[in-house]
């Protein structure tokens, strides 16, 4: 399903907090419809990377481009990526004083300008896909980690985005709760959508990803497709690591 | 095998509803609980007493002038009746008044409903509270435009100076006190550092001097022959002053609200503007309610140190009003009716402020 067309690429990317080197010279070239899992320890600087992405932080040096927009402090630029782009955290952020169906709107309100009515079908046709339709009303304080989840996912949707970058999805989440989120994941990547997920979970990795990618202490230190990355590991890191999540 | 034989009769067990069982469980369920209560009960009923009976039993409701009140040992309340549109008006011409009976019910038209849920229009009647209300009130006050005989702003008072002074000082303090919360947040040192001034200044100072300076000092700095209103000067200085409460009262808020929220706005694709309008500070404001609406009840009792620099409100008039020798020993009369306008308004408010938390409580937090 991938094309040779790149929705992401980094190069040579830098980012320091303060004298703190974070992310060291990344390059990374993402396809369309490519679907990428990014593991590693705490710390490696995998959730930076992927916040660079929609400029939540910003890098100091090398080169970003994302749908073949580059960005720089320009805030038209950064609008631009930022209405290609969707994002789920960990913590999932809905807006706790508006409803299920209006964090939903929210953003085709307000950015997209489109109709109040209009809007609201989009959303519901969103919230039917990630198979919560009947909270639409609910305030998300009312629903359990899993539902606001999907529901941080369909608020995304909802802004039609090209590439969907997640933060650690289900690390919040209690272990049944992790399975909704992942299918609704599987689903999307499934219809073709370019993916970048941070996650542990494995077994995701094995089904839905093109390639794994293993970052520590701010580099990337091996990609491979699932196969080979789980099977034949090549770096010492990388080793120790698997050997630490999967040998329990 | 032994005969059956049922155990004697629990007694009933003690009664713990109607007013018998009330009284048992809430002033006499132990010993000591019940010597407190019966002390409790004798000081308030002795300090009770004596009050309602000045205010009300012994009070004197109807008759003429200091002579019906001669011979009272309650209340002389026809001292208040004989007073009351003074102390509404003020010197406003009497055959004018009129004119601030529409204004303030157009007040209670458009902000009574929202004290009740379910009633229609009330987004536009709020709007319109805040829009051209205002404004139609500014000219039925003041007068000089569509035929309306001109009143200057000395002869404006009593308690209907009191409400303006009150209300133009909050519908002005709350946005100036948003704007400058946000702006001590902001990331451009110029702006921070303009907002970090304006709340020290103006917090650092007393009220009082803030007034004493508007109306004695600032004139002397303004070139020759410029003057503006003296209750104009007092409504800015009252506003200023506020603001900075205000202000920092909002920045608490805004810095209780979590940074997944600014960002998943921003990765939303909504821009400063909509990220604080739509996200942050319907969150924030809400979470300071208590204090805005305190700052708000200290805003409304502060407009009485407006008789320091001569504007007559409603505690100013009591005041003169107790001195006449016409009238007997009225002092207390007076404070206590002054002290009661003040409280109908401030209870009001913490009222309204309850039923919005209330209303506005959606569920836990994330």
């Amino acid at each position: 399903m991938t094309s040779n067309k790149s929705a992401i690429e980094l190069v040579g990317m830098n980012k320091w907090y303060g004298d703190f080197h974070v992310l060291k010279d990344i390059n990374l070239n993402v396809a369309e419809g490519e679907r990428i899992v990014i593991c590693g320890p705490s710390g490696s600087g995998k959730s930076t990377m992927i916040r660079c992405i929609n400029r939540l932080e910003e890098h100091q040096t090398g080169k970003i481009i994302v749908n073949g927009i580059e960005l720089t402090e320009d805030l038209k630029r950064i609008d631009k990526v930022r209405k290609e782009v969707g994002m789920c955290f960990q913590h999932f952020n809905l807006f706790p004083h508006l409803t299920v169906l209006e964090n939903c709107t929210l953003g085709l309100i307000w950015v997209r300008k489109l109709p109040k009515k209009e809007a609201e079908d989009v959303a519901m046709h969103f919230l039917e896909r990630v198979k919560i339709p009947e909270q639409a009303e609910k305030f998300p304080g009312q629903l359990s980690g899993g539902q606001q989840q999907r529901v941080a996912i369909a608020r995304s949707l909802c802004m039609s985005p090209k590439i969907m970058l997640f933060d650690e999805p289900t690390s919040a989440l209690d272990p049944e709760m992790i399975k909704e989120v992942l299918d609704v994941m599987v689903e999307l990547a499934d219809e073709g959508m370019t993916m970048l997920c941070v996650t542990h979970e494995m077994g995701f990795a094995k089904k839905v990803a093109d390639r794994v990618i293993f970052m520590d202490v701010g580099q990337i230190v091996e990609e491979n497709n699932p196969h080979d990355f789980f099977d034949h590991p090549q770096n010492d890191r990388t080793k120790l690591f698997l050997s630490q999540i999967i040998g329990h | 095998m032994s005969d059956f034989k049922a155990l004697p009769d629990l007694p009933a067990p003690t009664s713990s509803t109607g007013l018998a069982g009330w009284f048992r469980s809430n002033l006499f369920s132990t010993p000591i609980n019940s010597v407190v209560s019966v002390i409790s009960i004798y000081f308030i009923v002795s300090f009770l007493i004596p009050v309602l009976d000045w205010a009300f039993v012994s009070a004197v409701w109807t008759g003429e002038g200091n002579a019906a009140c001669e011979q009272a040992s309650g209340a002389c309340w026809i001292f208040i009746e004989d007073r009351i549109s003074i102390f509404s008006y003020g010197i406003y011409p009497a055959d004018q008044t009129w004119r601030l009976d529409i204004a303030f019910a157009l007040l209670a038209v458009s902000f009574g409903p929202q004290f009740f849920d379910k009633f229609p229009f009330k987004m536009p009647l709020a709007i319109f509270s805040l829009t051209a209300f205002p404004l139609i009130s500014f000219y039925l006050i003041s007068g000089g435009a569509f035929g309306l005989e001109y009143v200057p702003t000395e002869r404006w008072g009593g308690l209907s100076l009191t409400l303006i002074l009150a209300f133009v000082g909050i519908v002005a303090a709350l946005p100036i006190g948003v704007v400058v919360a946000l702006g001590r947040r902001s990331e451009m040192p110029v702006i921070r550092s303009v907002c970090i001034g304006f709340i020290e200044l103006w917090r650092g100072i007393p009220l009082i001097s803030v007034l004493f300076m508007s109306s004695v000092m600032l004139p002397l700095f303004l070139p020759e022959g410029m003057n503006f209103d003296k209750l104009l000067r007092a409504l800015i200085g009252i506003t200023m002053f506020q603001s900075a409460y205000m202000a920092e009262v909002i920045r608490g808020g805004l810095q209780a609200i979590p940074r997944g929220q600014y960002e998943a706005a921003s990765a939303m694709g909504l821009g400063y503007w909509g990220q604080m309008r739509l996200v942050v500070l319907p969150q924030a404001l809400k979470l300071v309610i208590p204090g805005i609406v305190n700052t708000f009840i200290a805003l409304f009792k502060d407009t009485t140190l407006v008789l320091i620099i001569g504007l007559l409100d409603v505690l100013a008039l009591v005041q003169s009003a107790i001195e006449d020798p016409a009238w007997g020993a009225v002092e207390t009369e007076g404070y206590v009716f002054a002290a009661f306008c003040f409280w109908v308004f401030c209870f009001s408010m913490s009222r309204y402020s309850q039923k919005l938390e209330r209303k506005l409580h959606t569920g836990h937090k994330r």
